[in-house]
């Protein structure tokens, strides 16, 4: 290493860009991976009831399953448009 | 029983059939019966690599389909006594390997192989299905570089619920990360993810570090496995790789950069 390096931020070399966009798009694929297959669907659908009543986007809901030991969780948020 | 090795990365280029060539080459050379079998269905190419290209008569396929023995297909290599060569079909769709035909060539190829080289074809589709389906182990390439790198992780995920280990509850497919075409200088300027970097991301044991080398091309043109080169840093760094493979302690090497003077140091900036 030149002793030029020791004034240079070692943070910003686009290997550790690399690094850092890695771990998160690899972390956030990951946790896909790990949700049912039925998933998507069920969130079409849950979509489509909600909408009989109330108009909202396809991004205001977000379904998830959180696993534990002993018992698995469906977390459903629905985000209300506001009046 | 056979130890099948699938040699798998999602994505292409990055040096699989480079990888299953010397793997499967070093196999042999330390006495272990082997087959290499390329799965690329439609875009063979281990048979160049391979120098074995104009001795090919029947395929995998063939052989699936009854249209050919197994003896009848398989390639004896020249220069390696035990290793042989089953190369993959030139003309025929993908869907010819059907999970039943390759389950019943690998059966009967388990009988008499030591070791069973599972080269897959690029992305994930059906041919690199089949390649890993009845893996035992997985020789995971990757390159230092970032969309390899995510599609690594993504194979490891297939290997994790689409193997057959995994739809039969076994023991998990052992998985191996191997890094090729690693360039030490770059990864000491910061502009080239290290060893470290990939091991943290995709989190597997590190079976060896290729480095970078224009022994590879040089050899590939010839049709030699690059580990036959065995004075090169490649060649190497590949028969180490075989060692940890059998269970050998070998040290990492080729993973620093080459020393440079102290003028050079001073004044080139890193």
């Amino acid at each position: 290493m030149s002793f030029l390096d020791y004034f240079r931020s070692k943070k910003n070399t686009s290997a550790n860009v690399a690094k850092e966009r890695l771990q998160i798009i690899v972390a956030h694929e990951r946790g896909q991976r790990e949700q049912p297959d039925y998933l998507p669907q069920l969130q079409q659908e849950l979509l489509a009831v909600i909408r009989k009543y109330v108009q909202i986007s396809d991004d205001m809901v977000q379904v998830e399953v959180d696993r534990n030991d002993s018992c698995s969780v469906l977390e459903l948020n629905v985000t209300l448009p506001e009046k | 029983m056979a130890r099948i090795i699938v040699v798998t990365s999602g994505k292409g280029g990055v040096g699989k059939t480079t990888t299953s060539a010397s793997i499967s080459t070093g196999l042999a050379k330390r006495g272990h019966k082997t087959v290499v079998i390329d799965f690329d269905v439609g875009l063979r190419n281990l048979d160049l690599i391979m120098n074995c290209e104009r001795r090919v008569v029947y395929d995998f396929v063939n052989v699936i389909q009854g249209e050919a023995t197994l003896n009848q297909a398989l390639i004896r290599d020249k220069r390696v006594e035990s290793l042989y060569i089953l190369p993959a079909s030139q003309t025929r769709e993908k869907e010819a390997l059907t999970k039943e035909g390759v389950e019943k060539v690998i059966n009967e190829l388990s009988d008499t192989f030591d070791y069973i080289v599972c080269d897959s074809p690029a992305g994930i589709e059906h041919g690199a299905l089949m390649a890993l389906y009845y893996a035992d182990e997985a020789i995971v390439v990757t390159n230092p570089e970032v969309s390899s790198v995510r599609d690594s992780d993504r194979i490891l995920g297939i290997l994790q619920s689409k193997s057959r280990r995994a739809e039969m509850g076994q023991d998990p497919v052992r998985e191996h990360l191997l890094l090729t075409r690693y360039n030490p200088d770059r990864v000491e300027k910061g502009e080239m993810l290290s060893v470290a970097d990939v091991e943290e991301i995709l989190a597997i044991p590190l079976l060896g570090v290729i480095p970078e080398s224009q022994v590879v091309l040089n050899s590939s043109n010839q049709g030699m496995p690059v580990i036959l080169e065995e004075q090169s840093d490649a060649g190497q760094a590949y028969d180490d790789a075989v060692g940890r493979l059998l269970g050998e302690e070998r040290e990492h090497r080729f993973m620093t950069a080459q020393k440079k003077g102290f003028f050079s140091r001073m004044f080139k900036g890193g």
